[in-house]
């Protein structure tokens, strides 16, 4: 359904006066998703997940540039396309209160200004269905609490009957309970046979709901891999994504030193090299995005299989 | 909540109370300091008014009697005391130059230069609040460019000089307005249609409104481009919302409130400027009655002019604090909790 091949965004700088540089934030990603399922792209903050959604919503701010291709149905995603889709099959469910505006009534919001009793009933469906009340409609931005702007934000998704939902950082502040729920409301989507794309920070809730997990690192994707490989650190692929799985709290939370590199101090080879306790000579050269054990790596560790 | 939400409460007259007791204070000492300014001025009012001819062949007696009309000698505080004593009780004094009392002086001269005010005012905020928002919106583009320099030219230019010039073009070469005054030369008062009266007052309004126009569009372009990166137009174009839709729905919504604080604050610009300007067109405005009246210490019409002109700045003030109170929603609600 959504097929992202080495996607690679940058922004051009200016050092001093003359000289010019290229920053990736994103470096030959590739990654699809499938109607009915949902995928899960994990990885810390600062590593330019949020770019991912914005380079498929086409909404790169302006001194960035893409490379790459988005295919969308099988066909090639243009700017053309992207607008007749952007809002109507593909949604987008942005990160923060702050994506809404502070003056406007959130029913008028959720229905994108249509004021149809059509819309209207649409509206009341949608924000009941997520055990928000009518009165919710009447409130302005800043009276909400974390957990129903996270549920008006899907309503404004859900409102649109979404084929292809983009879900930015749904689930930052908010308790593990109201964080389970958000998660559980995506699930839904999927269930009824759209295709979810989460870009989240959150491993562990990842797991609970996504069907496959992209593990993002360095501004590229180091593996993919089932949701159920991490039920054993043996069946993952990438060393840090085994870090990851040793992070966790159930298997003795260990925490990797060290931190993530960014943008122009990116490693020519493998990006976690610098990091990684089994690095060697040739991992300072390119390294390919493979398939292993029915899942990808960027490693060259693994077999292929 | 549904009640507070027109924001006419208790809170609302706890908050005018605060601000005209702050007005008042305001007054005093805009009052206060404008007559420290005269006691301390260099400028003897007799030799400026008498002339010092007229004064040569005068004697001791008709000096002394003139000294005390135009009050030379007596201490400074004593007379700012009497005359805002007087004030107080709604007397004005009578003016020392014109020789009528102090408020007709100013009602006839308010008139004069309150339509002329109010028309750069309204043309300014509208024209400059357009022109901002098409700046911001095309930020870059050759609209944007011709706009902002267009601002920024002005925004520099002094008015009295504007003034000057566009007196020098549209009267003198032209030919199409007056060069002066605010009614034709030796037409009764009665003659006077209303088109003698926007003939005469274009090319002050117009100079005023040009001037004024720079800020507005600066200041709307400066906002509707933070409107434009903010994160809920991306999410409005993530929804397929259309430009013309984004800056009508959610730019100038959110623009509109600081550009109404804007507007009311320009009051004191306007003001401001129409003192410069009245004096170039000779336009028998408040703003020339002021200079007249400061360069004459004619005390009691500069004190007055000087507390109208601020009650006038602190009640545009005052609209656009109360203006925010009652339209923004986040003001007023969080008011109404309190």
């Amino acid at each position: 359904m959504l097929e992202v091949r080495n996607l690679s965004v940058s922004f051009t700088r200016y050092e001093g006066v003359w000289r010019q540089t290229k920053q990736w934030a994103v470096r030959d990603l590739s990654l699809n998703v499938w109607a009915g399922e949902m995928v899960a792209v994990v990885g810390s903050s600062g590593s330019g997940k949020s770019l991912l959604a914005h380079a498929v919503m086409g909404l790169l701010p302006y001194n960035a540039s893409r490379d790459g291709e988005i295919y969308y149905e099988g066909e090639l995603l243009t700017e053309k396309r992207l607008r007749e889709l952007r809002g109507r099959e593909v949604v987008l469910v942005p990160q923060s209160v702050s994506y809404l505006d502070p003056l406007m009534r959130v029913g008028e919001q959720v229905q994108k200004g249509d004021k149809s009793p059509k819309a209207r009933e649409r509206c009341r469906q949608v924000l009941k269905r997520y055990g928000l009340g009518k009165e919710t409609e009447r409130l302005y931005p800043f009276e909400l609490s974390g957990g129903m702007t996270r549920r008006i934000l899907i309503s404004t998704a859900v409102q649109e009957k979404p084929r292809l939902v983009i879900a930015d950082e749904p689930t930052p502040g908010l308790h593990l309970e109201a964080a389970r729920r958000v998660m559980s409301h995506f699930r839904e989507i999927v269930d009824e046979g759209a295709g979810v794309l989460v870009i989240t920070h959150d491993l562990e809730l990842a797991l609970l709901v996504a069907d496959r997990i992209v593990v993002f690192y360095g501004g590229t994707n180091l593996e993919e891999a089932w949701a159920e490989d991490f039920a054993d650190e043996k069946r993952l692929r990438h060393p840090y994504t085994k870090a990851l799985f040793r992070a966790m709290p159930q298997n003795g939370f260990h925490p990797l030193p060290g931190v993530q590199p960014y943008g122009r101090e990116l490693p020519e080879g493998c990006v976690f090299a610098p990091r990684c306790g089994e690095c060697e000579a040739r991992c300072h050269e390119p390294v390919y995005y493979r398939s292993v054990r029915g899942g990808m790596v960027r490693c060259w560790k693994e077999q292929s299989g | 909540m549904e009640k507070t939400e027109l924001g006419i409460g208790p809170g609302i007259v706890r908050f005018l109370a605060g601000k005209c007791l702050r007005g008042v204070l305001l007054l005093f000492l805009v009052s206060g300091a404008a007559f420290w300014l005269v006691s301390m001025s260099p400028l003897d009012p007799l030799s400026a008014n008498v002339g010092q001819t007229a004064m040569g062949s005068m004697s001791q007696e008709q000096i002394e009697k003139l000294q005390t009309y135009w009050g030379v000698g007596a201490p400074p505080a004593k007379r700012f005391l009497s005359w805002a004593g007087d004030f107080f009780r709604g007397d004005m004094g009578v003016s020392l130059l014109y020789r009528q009392p102090v408020a007709r002086v100013i009602r006839v001269k308010l008139m004069n230069s309150l339509w002329l005010m109010a028309a750069a005012w309204v043309i300014s905020g509208a024209v400059g609040f357009g022109l901002g928002i098409l700046a911001g919106v095309k930020k870059g583009s050759a609209a944007d460019r011709v706009i902002s320099a267009y601002a920024l030219v002005t925004a520099s230019t002094p008015s009295f000089w504007l003034a000057l010039v566009f007196l020098m073009i549209f009267a003198v070469w032209l030919g199409w307005f007056p060069v002066g005054l605010s009614v034709p030369i030796g037409m009764e008062a009665a003659g006077v249609t209303l088109a003698d009266r926007i003939w005469h007052g274009f090319l002050p309004a117009l100079t005023l409104s040009v001037t004024g126009i720079s800020n507005i569009a600066l200041h709307t372009r400066e906002k509707m481009i933070q409107v434009m990166e903010s994160d809920y137009v991306l999410f409005a174009r993530a929804r397929g919302e259309s430009t013309g839709r984004i800056v009508w729905q959610h730019g100038v919504r959110n623009i509109l409130l600081p550009a109404l604080t804007l507007q009311f604050g320009s009051v004191s610009e306007i003001f401001g400027g129409s003192i410069l300007v009245e004096q170039v067109f000779s336009y028998p405005g408040l703003g020339q009655a002021a200079v007249t009246a400061g360069l004459g210490s004619d005390v009691p019409l500069l004190l007055a002019i000087t507390v109208i002109s601020a009650a006038i700045v602190f009640v545009g003030n005052l609209a656009a604090d109360l203006l925010y109170q009652v339209v923004d929603p986040r003001l007023s609600r969080e008011r109404g909790r309190a």
